[in-house]
């Protein structure tokens, strides 16, 4: 990895960036890609996120759906570890509580491959600073 | 194979359920069934949306239209308007009061949401062990400005203009704090992270170096710029194996990166990272203490001044700042101090994270605008007491914090506000109590902890927190009389004025805010020898009804100091002279046969 040598320089990988992740959402996968982000602080772990994440790389992949499957930070939501956000091509994210390999089976087989939508949705309950 | 093109959610938070939204969930299940549309809607109940005041909600997708107020009987409308005809029913959208303007989609409502993350940006949102996401959501872009736009000056004119003051519990102005450091000359400087995290229940530092460790290390690399240090030390508790797991590979990435290093950025200037570990001693939250336990000596603080900012790590100039202070930085450079301002009030701007705890019903990290007040963070955030009990108290910060009561509810959530309510803002910690907690046990319990985590090296705080708490005891075993309760308070005022460190000073603060706000409970304890939460074990008695007991022997088999006797078929006794109030015999008892009073 080159060194970032100005603003310039990284302004230029942040755009980049962006348009990758773009391209991600926009290009030619558009149909096909989902993006599940696995909540992944202490608290998730201990409530089991690791098993969760696991699962749904296997399963994924298993069933042949092309996914991008991350792992993340706490996303605040203690009382309904372990967390997960799904992204369907062209929809609002949604993230999900209490994600047990179980639960997971079902967010696979219901809202990734049927587009409909099981129990335990977490709406979002707060304001970014990109709307500030 | 159902193809649902539309959804009906249905908020499913306590708030709602108690305003019938189960009932609502129900009509339209079953109006769907009966339109036929069973394949093309799905109705879905949801977790909290932290807009209770307006409950029930029902949100539509994918429109995203949102209905407040809604009532079983509108079920009816908002199928055969909006599902069939496409038509959003208009007397259940939301009106802005400040426009009064109707607001029919949800993305565009913001500003109703109670939270706004600063601290939290990018906590559950990007993997923290990829900079690349990082640098995708403008991350170190803040640095780059401060280097190649800005003077030290500058830098730290922003900071102070923001009005951001220090997170890990004083309040401190951060801005000053880094002018002070700039000021003394030396041959090294240090910027130092406290991340050793130590109130019981807070995790939000955790949490932000769990999930956003970049943010840290940006945010150390502008205050080294500003100060004139080239070198930066995290002092994070060993309890934390993943936070330093994930702070390891970021300041990796940054070097890999030449974020961290020799001439950052094609600049002059040089900053790297070192990570120390701390054994998690609550004393090292302390400056002085943490600097001490950083050398390599007892986590044991002196006397301020010489403050750090003159003569802190190995005698240096030291700049110390705690996480959520740090992670507030980025934004504040890219935005602006004026634009921090305009958020929270006059005299705290910005946010403040919160670890939720105790019995409420949404436990989990929050982030509001100061001035929220603790009703709108427990019963609109936090979705209420849990098991519809009663509210008694709200602890904040730690054990140097003290216990807010009912009459503090609509207090605006401020450092100074906190502290003239007899309670403080600390790190963050926030534990409800109910009913069932009873305040004596609770400031026995924060004592406990003073008692175990004083370093002994000034007599008021290890002497007289021990006194204080063999008084607690004293009290909670029925022994106490009215001169304790005079004694609790001297000492604790002496305590407060005489103590060597902000740990002394602070940790007569349960104990003296709950014989404020809760005498009549100390007293009843005292005179009547009653614990009304019925949590003080020695005040409680067992009985047994005899109009319920059938005289199974299950309790008196369970019991295992034998104090349960009674014939076969016919009511028990219990001796209260040999119980030793276990509760074994209530667990047993399959006639709900066994009170306690």
């Amino acid at each position: 990895m080159a060194k970032v040598k100005s603003l310039a320089d990284l302004r230029k990988m942040k755009e980049d960036l962006q348009a990758k992740v773009h391209l991600r959402e926009k290009g030619d996968n558009y149909e096909s890609l989902v993006q599940v982000k696995v909540g992944m602080g202490t608290s998730g772990i201990a409530s089991g996120a690791k098993e969760t994440f696991n699962f749904f790389i296997e399963e994924l992949e298993k069933r042949s759906i092309e996914a991008v499957v991350t792992q993340t930070g706490d996303m605040g939501y203690s009382f309904a570890e372990p967390t997960v956000e799904v992204t369907l091509p062209g929809k609002d994210p949604i993230v999900f509580g209490g994600v047990n390999t179980k639960k997971a089976d079902q967010i696979i087989e219901s809202y990734i491959k049927n587009g409909e939508l099981v129990e335990g949705i977490l709406p979002e309950n707060y304001d970014t600073i990109d709307n500030k | 194979m159902a193809k649902y093109s539309m959804h009906i959610l249905v908020c499913g938070g306590t708030g709602c359920r108690a305003s019938e939204s189960a009932a609502i969930t129900k009509n339209f299940k079953k109006q769907i069934e009966e339109n036929n549309l069973s394949n093309t809607v799905q109705v879905i109940e949801t977790g909290c949306f932290g807009f209770c005041e307006k409950g029930p909600i029902v949100k539509i997708m994918p429109d995203n239209t949102f209905y407040v107020h809604v009532k079983p009987e509108d079920t009816k409308e908002i199928i055969a308007e909006h599902i069939i005809k496409g038509r959003k029913v208009p007397r259940l959208l939301y009106v802005d009061p400040s426009k009064k303007e109707t607001i029919e989609d949800s993305k565009h409502m913001g500003f109703y949401r109670k939270q706004l993350r600063i601290a939290l940006r990018n906590c559950g949102f990007i993997d923290p062990e990829n900079i690349q996401e990082y640098i995708g959501r403008e991350g170190y872009e803040s640095l780059a400005r401060c280097l190649t736009e800005m003077t030290p000056q500058d830098v730290i004119k922003i900071v102070k203009d923001s009005g951001l003051r220090g997170r890990g519990g004083a309040g401190f102005p951060t801005g000053l704090k880094w002018e002070f450091t700039s000021k003394y000359q030396a041959d090294q400087k240090y910027v130092v992270c406290n991340a050793d995290e130590g109130d019981p229940g807070a995790f939000m530092d955790r949490s932000i170096l769990e999930g956003d460790p970049h943010s840290i290390i940006e945010a150390m690399a502008i205050c080294g710029y500003s100060i004139g240090a080239t070198k930066g030390l995290i002092y994070i508790r060993a309890e934390y194996p993943l936070a330093i797991k994930r702070l390891q590979i970021a300041i990796a990435q940054a070097r890999e990166y030449g974020l961290l290093g020799k001439e950052i950025l094609g600049t002059k200037f040089d900053f790297d990272i070192e990570l120390k570990y701390g054994a998690g001693a609550f004393v090292c939250g302390e400056e002085t203490a943490l600097i001490h336990s950083m050398e390599g000596g007892r986590g044991e603080p002196t006397v301020k001044p010489p403050f750090p900012a003159e003569s802190g790590y190995l005698g240096k100039p030291t700049n110390v700042n705690n996480v959520e202070t740090f992670a507030n930085i980025p934004v504040i450079i890219q935005k602006g101090g004026a634009w921090f301002r305009s958020i929270g009030t006059e005299k705290s701007p910005g946010t403040k994270v919160f670890a939720l705890a105790g019995k409420i019903n949404n436990v989990g990290l929050i982030e509001v605008p100061m001035g929220i007040t603790l009703r709108e963070v427990i019963y609109e955030i936090g979705g209420g007491i849990k098991d519809g009990k009663k509210f008694k108290a709200v602890q904040t910060g730690g054990p140097s914090g003290g216990c807010l009561a009912e009459k503090h509810l609509d207090t605006p959530i401020e450092f100074d506000t906190l502290v003239a309510a007899g309670s403080m803002m600390g790190s963050g910690g926030m534990i409800v109590l109910d009913e069932d907690d009873c305040m004596v046990s609770v400031a026995k319990f924060y004592l406990e902890f003073t008692v175990e985590e004083s370093c002994g090296k000034c007599a008021p705080c290890r002497v007289g927190n021990k006194r204080m708490h063999e008084t607690l005891g004293k009290i909670c075993r029925g022994h106490g009389t009215m001169e304790d309760l005079e004694l609790l308070q001297n000492m604790g005022r002496v305590i407060k004025d005489t103590a060597l460190c902000g740990l002394g000073q602070t940790s007569p603060n349960p104990v003296l805010s709950s014989l404020d706000n809760f005498w009549d409970e100390y007293v009843e304890h005292v005179n009547e020898k009653k614990c009304r939460a019925g949590s003080c074990k020695e005040l409680m008695q067992y009985f047994i009804n005899p109009e319920n007991c059938t005289g199974c022997t299950a309790c008196a088999r369970v019991c295992p100091v034998g104090a349960i006797t009674g014939e076969r078929k016919q009511p028990h006794t219990i001796n209260p002279d040999l119980c030793i109030k276990c509760g074994a015999c209530i667990e047993k008892c399959k006639f709900n046969a066994i009170f306690i009073q």
